[in-house]
């Protein structure tokens, strides 16, 4: 496989471009492999690829029903940032977030990370209090935070609706300068070519319909073409998590629930950052294309539907308005939705599972795009060492049972509330 | 737009409507001790894909509490009843 480098663009182009090598293999699958991954998104990619790289474990395959990438990975709007302040977040979004910054050169594959800014808009003093507290326990973990106040936000963010007429005047900003965004098609196939590289089998189209089983242990899946066996079973299906453990028997503490995104129209460079609207669920970023790419609430019943309804277009549209009357002209090019794990408490699961032989990677709400390295790092440790590694070792099943939920938002166990 | 066959105001908007949640877990007794069950109530869920009972409060039409049928993947709106009248 060739490196990609300067040069090998150069030469390429040399030839027309009609000698690049596919990037990864489409192999038939191997009757057993010590590691089969359910779900091609970019958990699952990154786990095998981690396994491979940071514990030598390569005979490893990862069962896609779809195509690669095809799920939440492809649907997000791509926001990465470890602004969290619960102990068991904070240093594994730090921990993501700090493979990210590296993750281009470790994969020799451009993710496009793009470190931007964000900032987390406050409209009440108590809002303020709240976003000082966030940063403090940021800075004291060593994560960078900044508070800016409505002075300091107007400067930096002119457009924003400071007009005595605004539905929510904007008191100020939580702003974490590392934060930003990244291309997620080239996420899910950096972490493809990545572990394709070091031997792990790639299987598209192909869908986990059960699993094979030996006493009470998990042995294998069945799927539409065929059973393969392992010697464990790592689910990374997201929206499915409670699809996939209910074949084994295990009820979960998850609901899956459905979330759009939106991109307009092109448009000349505006938002150079990414903006969190604090009054409402609604955040906005600007494509390299130009598009707004703007993020709004769930539709808040449980759906596995991939398509969203349409008084949530209009929320979400309200709130771009009220927080930018610019954007009241553009038109929506399209959307979409992908169905999301949400968890009881919002907090995600990386895990071992009371069934012996299957491994839990789910529970990742809105925000399991930034989480994708660590997820994938953090679970193949896991996996390889039956323990977990400190960085997600709250994040267990047991939580719940022993009382210590990881709730940022303190809304108790409501799925839709986080 | 779902539109939700209220027992008493008949087809509405789900717009008028507030999603409630998951209509087939119970309270255990009071007097139940073991944590199982409790866990179980507070925080496990079946997350059915295909149909699904769950309350919905019709909080800006006649106020009353109901019990939905809805298909989680077809979106397909099911038998709607009132949750005072449903037994287990
Ligand atoms: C609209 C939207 C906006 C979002 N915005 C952000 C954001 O800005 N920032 C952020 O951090 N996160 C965001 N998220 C969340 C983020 O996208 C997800 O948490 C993350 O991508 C999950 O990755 P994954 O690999 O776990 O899941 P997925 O990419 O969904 O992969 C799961 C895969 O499992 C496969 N699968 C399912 N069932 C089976 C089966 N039976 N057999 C085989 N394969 C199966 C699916 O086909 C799918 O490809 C957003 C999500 C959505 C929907
Ligand atoms: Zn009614």
């Amino acid at each position: 496989m060739t490196r990609y480098s300067a040069l090998s663009v150069f030469r390429h182009a040399l030839s027309g471009n009609r000698t690049w090598g596919r990037a990864w293999r489409d192999p038939d699958p191997k009757p057993y492999y010590d590691v089969v991954i359910v779900g091609g998104g970019g958990h699952g990619l990154a786990t095998a690829y981690y396994l491979a790289k940071e514990h030598g474990i390569t005979n490893v395959a990862i069962v896609e029903k779809g195509w690669l990438g095809g799920g939440n990975t492809g649907r997000n709007t791509t926001i990465v940032r470890s602004n969290y302040m619960m102990p068991g977040n904070t240093m594994f979004y730090e921990r993501s977030m700090q493979l990210w910054e590296n993750l281009s050169q470790d994969l020799n594959y451009n993710v496009m990370i793009s470190q931007r800014g964000q900032y987390n808009l406050c409209h009440s003093p108590g809002q303020m209090d709240a976003a000082r507290r966030r940063g403090n326990i940021m800075r004291a973990n060593g994560i960078d935070a900044e508070l800016f106040d409505r002075a300091e936000v107007q400067r930096r963010l002119p457009y924003l609706d400071y007009s005595e007429k605004a539905r929510f005047p904007i008191h100020g900003a939580i702003y974490q300068s590392r934060a930003g965004t990244a291309r997620h098609d080239a996420v899910a196939w950096g972490f493809a070519r990545g572990a394709d590289r070091h031997g792990v089998d790639i299987l598209q189209r192909r869908e986990v319909t059960g699993y094979l089983f030996d006493g009470g242990k998990i042995v294998g899946v069945q799927t539409n073409r065929g059973d393969i066996r392992a010697g464990k079973v790592a689910l990374c299906v997201a929206g499915h998590s409670g699809h996939l453990t209910q074949m084994a028997g295990l009820r979960l503490p998850i609901e899956t629930h459905c979330l759009q995104a939106f991109v307009t129209e092109p448009y000349k460079p505006l938002v150079d950052t990414v903006i969190s609207f604090g009054a409402a669920h609604f955040y906005v970023s600007q494509s390299d294309k130009g598009g707004l790419v703007l993020g709004g609430d769930l539709d808040m019943y449980n759906s596995y539907a991939q398509r969203g309804g349409l008084p949530v277009v209009e929320h979400t549209l309200a709130s771009a308005k009220a927080l930018m009357p610019c954007v009241s002209r553009l038109k929506l090019l399209r959307h979409w939705a992908g169905v999301m794990d949400m968890s009881m408490d919002g907090s995600p699961f990386i895990t071992r599972t009371p069934v012996e032989g299957l491994y839990l990677n789910g529970g990742w709400n809105y925000g399991g795009f930034k989480a994708t390295p660590a997820s994938g790092w953090c679970f193949a440790w896991t996996i390889a060492k039956d323990e977990p590694h400190e960085d997600n070792a709250e994040f267990t099943l047991d939580r719940f049972e022993r009382g210590y939920q990881i709730d940022e938002k303190g809304v108790g166990p409501q799925t839709n509330a986080h | 737009m779902i539109r939700i066959n209220c027992p008493v105001c008949g087809l509405r908007n789900e717009t008028e409507f507030t999603y409630g949640a998951d209509a087939t877990v119970s309270r255990p007794a009071m007097d139940e001790n073991e944590m199982k069950p409790w866990l179980d109530y507070v925080f496990n869920r079946t997350n059915p894909r295909g149909w699904h009972k769950e309350y919905w409060h019709h909080v800006q039409g006649c106020r009353q509490w109901l019990v939905l049928e809805r298909n989680t993947l077809t979106h397909e709106i099911g038998a709607c009843e009132l949750a005072r009248e449903v037994t287990e």
